[in-house]
């Protein structure tokens, strides 16, 4: 369960890239799915090692990200959120539809794949997940925050103030959004090769639109202001949804309202809280 | 992500996707029985199928584009009141025929729930939480309606179960039609009447009443519009409810001929997107070209490729989004309804 949250976090960390320059996605669990895909589709081509099965998905969804990103960074706002709810419901339809190549709405199976040679039962490879996605969450993480501190990640909060000075200062918004685009994917598809290792088949619902909409939610519920968020935000989900599922089913309602409740009352999310410098809200 | 969250807007996760895509399917089911003939004589089922496709995602479009034009806010719920109109319709039209009641009441009843729906949750929504998000971000907007359409998914699920209603009474009292040996259903016609009814009656309402003109000229200039003393609280809310209305209306037409399930308005809410932005966001005539061109297009797939038809609404959103980012008809500054 906490790799999943920690799964979740690291696709939320790639939507709250895209978010500090105001820029929306109600489309990055394409690159979620597109990923955990891979992983099924390479372990089908034989491949059974888990680091070039992580290596290899991440790339694809970079890869996937550099393509749909070329042309979706001209938009902005609205548009943007739309555009990219278009093509992962293209994505999300084709997978469903495709049954011959991605067994359709069954999905596909992400077998257990051998680690530097080793093979391993379910409960050992399980646990091996999670101490590495933990040390993935942290490394990934340091990095993120460094990217963001750099100028090309400074640069994206200026895109979300004003852009057309950016322009005027010679900054290539173009360049700069890409590049947080193709971030953002491969984080996305981070996480969703660690999802699909953890749950162990990958399905279209992966890609689905409220897909997307949780990893928005996510990233808000956190807060977008500092890297720990994500990860905040994907851990009281998790918290939340293992409370509210021992308690009621209604477990979308209970998040639906804590979503509006932070929104309304935290605009900095649950980052704001501990940290007191001036957090980007939205 | 929804591996868990979404097995609780759906329940029973083998049946999952396919439940949510046997929607689609199923939407279009009546319209398999032309299939068998021959393409050089299916131009008048394929144009009728069509154009019943195309009402359908006509009426929760239109809401969406109406409640964008004048409140400037894209309602990621307004699918979930599209499909709670369906269920309200649905459990009505069940009551009439359980009590054995004239059945030519479920007309009625199609109409009743949507006006019912309206009542109740367009004045609620507007005053509680859209309201609040006036002037704020577009992600702040998307988030808020998002939290909302989570709620009412599982208040729909709370209150009418997992199981799909299905009740085809009105549908099956108007019975069918034969165009040169082509049997059609007389339910489809009803439906393209009262799409072309509502772009009638909204042109009407905008261009030719009072209310109509005090809309446009809030959508025109808000400030502007207060300042001169029209009450724009009053505004908002009546073209909220409007669109709930709307949308209500769709999913209770629907009903007769697809049945409700859950996962119905996270479906309708991504289709009635896509012919928005087709059109342009804000353009009621655009919502009405852009149905015209996603209904043909899922109609047109099922007829030639048959596995494409989820993907076609999307395909023709891409294709023009691309080519002219702001719609058909939209534009990018000056915002008509």
């Amino acid at each position: 369960m906490l790799t999943l949250a920690i799964a979740k976090g690291l696709a939320a960390l790639g939507v709250a890239v895209l978010l500090r320059s105001g820029l929306i996605s109600i489309g990055h669990a394409m690159f979620f799915a597109a990923s955990a895909y891979g992983v099924a589709f390479l372990a089908r081509a034989g491949v059974n090692d888990f680091g070039g099965l992580l290596v290899l998905s991440v790339l694809a969804a970079a890869l996937v990200g550099a393509a749909v990103g070329s042309f979706l960074v001209r938009y902005r706002a609205i548009f943007f959120a739309m555009l990219n709810l278009a093509v992962s419901m293209v994505f999300f339809a084709l997978c469903a539809k495709l049954y011959g190549v991605t067994g359709g709405t069954d999905g596909m199976p992400i077998p257990i794949p051998g680690m530097f040679g080793v093979a391993m039962a379910e409960p050992v490879f399980k646990s091996v997940l999670f101490y590495l996605s933990l040390s993935l969450m942290v490394l990934v993480g340091i990095a993120v925050q460094r990217y963001l501190n750099s100028p090309l990640g400074q640069a994206l909060s200026a895109v979300h103030t004003n852009e057309i000075r950016l322009e005027y200062l010679g900054i290539p918004v173009w360049a700069v959004l890409l590049v947080a685009y193709v971030i953002s994917a491969a984080l996305a598809g981070l996480g969703g090769a660690i999802a699909g290792f953890a749950i162990g088949r990958v399905a279209p619902d992966f890609a689905f639109w409220t897909a997307s909409g949780h990893l928005v939610l996510v990233a808000v519920l956190g807060g977008i202001g500092g890297v720990p968020g994500a990860f905040l935000g994907a851990l009281f989900l998790e918290l939340l949804h293992s409370v509210a599922a021992s308690v009621t089913d209604a477990w979308n309602l209970i998040v639906g309202m804590a979503l509006i409740i932070v929104i309304m009352f935290m605009p900095q999310g649950f980052y704001g809280l501990f940290s007191r410098k001036e957090a980007s809200s939205l | 992500m929804d591996f868990d969250a979404d097995a609780g807007v759906r329940e029973e996760p083998a049946e999952a996707g396919k439940l949510q895509l046997g929607n689609n399917s199923h939407q279009l089911a009546f319209f398999y029985h032309v299939r068998r003939k021959p393409m050089s004589n299916a131009i008048i089922p394929l144009l009728v199928d069509s154009l019943a496709s195309a009402a359908l995602i006509f009426f929760a479009a239109v809401g969406l584009t109406l409640v964008f034009s004048v409140l400037r806010v894209l309602n990621v719920a307004h699918g979930s009141l599209y499909s709670i109109g369906g269920y309200v319709a649905a459990s009505i039209c069940l009551f009439i025929a359980s009590r054995q009641l004239n059945p030519y009441l479920s007309f009625a009843a199609l109409f009743f729930s949507a006006v019912f729906v309206a009542v109740i949750f367009g004045p609620l929504i507007e005053r509680s939480l859209i309201r609040w998000t006036y002037g704020k971000s577009e992600a702040v907007q998307i988030l808020v309606t998002f939290g909302l359409f989570l709620i009412l998914e599982d208040l729909q699920r709370m209150t009418f179960g997992v199981q799909s209603f299905y009740e085809d009474a009105p549908m099956r009292l108007l019975g069918t039609s034969s165009i040169g040996g082509i049997v059609y259903l007389n339910y489809q016609i009803a439906l393209i009447a009262m799409a072309l009814l509502v772009v009638i009656g909204l042109r009407l309402l905008i261009n030719h009443t009072r209310l109509g003109r005090l809309t446009t000229a809030v959508v025109t200039d808000r400030e502007m519009a207060q300042s001169i003393g029209i009450d724009t609280n009053k505004i908002f809310i009546l073209a909220f409810s409007l669109g709930v209305f709307l949308a209500a209306l769709g999913g209770a037409l629907a009903t007769p001929t697809s049945g409700v399930a859950p996962g119905l308005g996270a479906d309708t809410m991504v289709l009635a997107f896509a012919v928005a932005a087709i059109g342009g966001l804000g353009q009621i005539e655009g919502a009405a070209v852009a149905s015209l061109i996603v209904g043909l297009a899922r109609v047109l797939a099922i007829y030639l490729a048959p596995s494409l038809d989820a993907v076609a609404p999307y395909l023709a959103m891409l294709a023009v989004l691309l080519i002219r980012p702001y719609g058909l008809f939209g534009s990018m500054t000056a915002r008509r309804i």
